[in-house]
């Protein structure tokens, strides 16, 4: 192969632009080191961004990787973003993201990372560099024991030992990452095993895990019994969750709901998947729910939860959650069944895969009755929300969402970060197109919104599609050095900051359960905007309701990444709102 | 639905069958830790096929919760199989050393004859000790160990339960 035939219109440079030979034998057995084995197996997987960040033992890789412009690498300010930019870039793309970090502490900044993605089952690589195979169990300069450390937070992990493992490994990491379950995967290389050198006979085709076999279709006369019990429910109710996302069954989840007329109530991390505007949607349940989500649960007779895991902050106590229910749960992961709500129907499979064969035995029904109750509940839950969009004098946060959302329109991309301001954008962005809402739901990890959108943006190929964080005022400061990332690389995310000058949440519980000891929840931060100018990023600050579509679309349009600083109320709260630990049926409305 | 008693603990003896690599006893025993299952006592090692080890746990808990710890066990990649063979009929075998205090000439006899009774092996005879081993289910090894603590054990080792079923049909890894 020739050097022009292996990568046509491209000539590799450093980042120092030097033109570098490109590897000029790709894809032809040879022998090569592990740092090229590794480039061509993560060409070979179509991996087309990755986001690292170099040290001492990863020198070797960084030495080659200017051979391979197939991969584009983003060099992020710090690996933690990294890894939410790749778990995001994964979540999108419903491919494998790639993360990557140096040993010692760049392994260790990785971890956050790589617990909000088994959290949130997302398919996320992360490669780790490790000192030299003699150095090991040394305490070497930046030694950790990343294999160790990630055991818990890993779908597996491995630490490769011989160049000759090297593919095989990234072969079964890249498998395992977006089988089944998805989740994350870590491979940790030794300075060592990227120098030496191996036969390199190609990119494996085919893996053999003997301990590995997710159950995708599911069992049939399970699905029939399922069928039967929808078909005889008076009340029925659909809770779904990311499941549905993860394996695209958006259209068969919209066909179960329509034909047999069943309200569809959408975790967090479902949110996005089965349209908000739909007659048959309820929105959000649990902590946050609307009122008539959760009295939808709690009333009704078949409970069809599908792709979700039965969060605490969507059951609320267990102990009066779905009480009068006959519960069918569908999920892949077995595991997830009858873990922490006893189920009538368990079925174990790929959720697009049960559905289809499922709803050729569910019959067209109306359930006129039961949708007029829950409209009964809707309606003062509608009357709520009306009320705290209409005020005067303030910028209303929940007014804000509604304005991004009708600017933005329903293809935008929006990932948030955690607080109040995530919160609401549950609430009122209406989600339109299937997987459009990214968030850490599991481990609700701070600062996820910038690099998550950083991920998101480059995981959309279509630049008319806008990507959208909503970060709060002290989310956005635990990884706002990704600013400089995105001008860098030219990353065009549009950053919304919903600055109340605390940490809203924290201070809305010290409201309501803790006494109204405001201790350590006012923060302060920069002019957000002149620290936006100073990254060489378009910002704007925003405290009049006028204001605030025309600088959403101007920011929206801008040629760049843009941030928008708004300024909203200190006080206010996210409503309705249940008592950690108590019943879904004893939310507050309000907090006085 | 519930039914007004508490739901009980009992010992469930569980069969994985792992792969034998590096970290894989490391990864179930994280598990156990992480999930706070209670492990009574756990045995493992080689088994008729290469690169497979067989690993015997007894766990302490309700049914729903060992069950849900097997799922858990089935996740891990190096696990092959997992069985609760509790109800199954099953032989049971553990095996005990024993280093007890013999200084006496009636108390050497008395531990002989007892030794005999439990057909534990005497291995090793000191002037004033003796080790004995015994094997057998654990009623039988508790039962001993109560008999010779009077005379004085000095030291002793316990390999937790190991299991298999009884007939010709065999649990496999495949
Ligand atoms: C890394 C991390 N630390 C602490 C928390 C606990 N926490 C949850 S929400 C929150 C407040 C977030 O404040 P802000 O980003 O300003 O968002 P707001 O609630 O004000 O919208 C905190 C501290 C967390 N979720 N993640
Ligand atoms: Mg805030």
């Amino acid at each position: 192969m020739t050097l022009m035939e292996s990568a046509p219109g491209k000539t590799a440079r450093t980042t120092a632009g030097l033109p570098l030979p490109l590897a000029a034998n790709r894809f032809t057995a040879r022998e090569l080191d592990g740092a090229r084995i590794l480039c061509e197996c993560l060409i070979a997987e179509g991996v087309e961004v990755m986001f690292g960040y170099p040290g001492g033992v990863l020198l070797p890789l960084y030495q080659v990787l200017g051979e391979y412009p197939e991969i584009r690498h983003i060099l992020v300010r710090h690996e933690q973003a990294g890894g939410h930019a790749a778990d995001a870039y994964g979540r999108v793309t419903n491919k494998v993201g790639v993360c990557m970090g140096t040993s010692g502490p760049g392994a260790t900044n990785l971890v956050t990372a790589i617990a909000t993605a088994h959290m949130d089952s997302a398919p996320l690589v992360a490669i780790t560099g490790q000192v030299g195979r003699s150095m090991i169990g040394k305490d070497s300069f930046q030694e950790t024991d990343i294999t160790g450390i990630t055991l818990p937070i890993t779908k597996h992990n491995w630490l490769v030992m011989d160049t000759k493992d090297l593919a095989e490994t990234i072969k079964k990491a890249f498998f395992l990452a977006q089988t089944g379950r998805p989740g994350p995967v870590l491979v940790d290389i030794p300075k060592d095993v990227f120098q030496a050198k191996a036969y390199f006979p190609g990119y494996p085709t085919e893996v053999k895990l003997r301990g590995y076999s997710p159950t995708i279709i599911g069992h049939t006369r399970q699905i029939k019994q399922a069928a039967n019990l929808i078909n005889q429910a008076q009340r029925p109710v659909i809770l779904h969750g990311h499941g549905v996302t993860t394996s695209g069954a958006y259209q068969e989840l919209a066909d179960l709901a329509e034909k047999a007329d069943i309200p569809v109530i959408s975790t967090l991390q479902g949110l996005s998947a089965f349209p908000s505007a739909h007659p048959l949607s309820l929105g959000m349940p649990g902590m946050h729910g609307g009122i008539h989500a959760n009295h939808a649960i709690n009333e009704s007779d078949v409970l069809i939860a599908i792709g979700m895991r039965f969060d605490d902050r969507v059951t609320g106590n267990l102990k009066s959650f779905a009480r009068n229910s006959k519960i069918i749960h569908i999920d892949i992961d077995p595991a997830e069944i009858g873990k922490n709500v006893p189920t009538s129907i368990p079925i174990v499979g790929d959720v697009k895969n049960v559905l289809q064969v499922m709803n050729k035995s569910i019959e067209e029904k109306k359930h006129t009755e039961w949708r007029e109750k829950i409209a009964g509940w809707k309606e003062r839950d509608t009357k709520r929300r009306g009320n705290e969009m209409d005020r005067r004098g303030i910028l209303p946060p929940q007014f804000i969402i509604q304005k991004m959302r009708e600017v933005l329109g329903g293809n935008a991309v929006i990932t948030v970060d955690v607080g109040q301001h995530q919160m609401w954008v549950a609430q009122h962005f209406e989600f339109e197109k299937a997987n459009t809402f990214i968030s850490s739901g599991g481990l609700g990890t701070m600062g996820f919104g910038l690099p998550a959108a950083m991920g998101a943006r480059l995981a959309v190929k279509d630049k008319n599609v806008p990507v959208w964080t909503v970060t709060g005022d002290g989310g956005f400061q635990m990884n706002l050095q990704e600013l400089a990332t995105c001008v860098q690389d030219d990353i065009h995310v549009k950053i919304a900051i919903f600055n109340n000058g605390v940490l809203g949440m924290i201070r809305q519980w010290q409201s309501v359960f803790h006494d109204k000891r405001y201790h350590s929840t006012p923060i302060t931060g920069p002019d957000f905007v002149k620290l936006a100018e100073a990254y060489g990023i378009k910002a704007w600050r925003v405290s009049e309701q006028s204001e605030v579509a025309p600088v959403i679309k101007e920011a929206n349009e801008w040629p760049g990444p843009a941030l928008v600083e708004f300024l909203i109320p200190e006080a206010e709260m996210v409503m309705p709102m249940v008592p950690p630990g108590g019943s879904n049926m004893d939310a507050i409305e309000s907090a006085e | 639905m519930a039914t007004a008693t508490a739901p009980t603990q009992t010992l469930h003896t569980i069969v994985v069958y792992l792969e034998d690599e590096p970290g894989a006893l490391n990864r179930v025993v994280n598990l156990f830790r992480r999930r706070g299952y209670n492990i009574e006592s756990l045995s493992v090692g080689h088994t008729e096929e290469a690169n497979v080890s067989r690993m015997t746990l007894v766990v302490r808990g309700e049914d729903s919760t060992v069950e849900q710890c097997t799922k858990q066990l089935y996740k891990l990649l190096e696990v092959i199989k997992v069985t609760d063979v509790t109800d199954d009929s099953i032989i049971v075998r553990e095996m005990a050393i024993i280093k007890v205090t013999a200084d006496k000439p009636e108390s050497r006899a008395e531990i002989m004859q007892f030794s005999e009774i439990f057909k534990a092996r005497v291995l090793d005879v000191a002037a004033d000790a003796i080790t004995v081993e015994i094997t057998g289910p654990e009623e039988d090894v508790e039962r001993f160990f109560a008999l010779l603590r009077r005379y004085g054990i000095k030291e002793s080792v316990r390999t937790g339960r190991i299991a298999i079923s009884r007939g010709s049909v065999a649990n496999s890894a495949i």
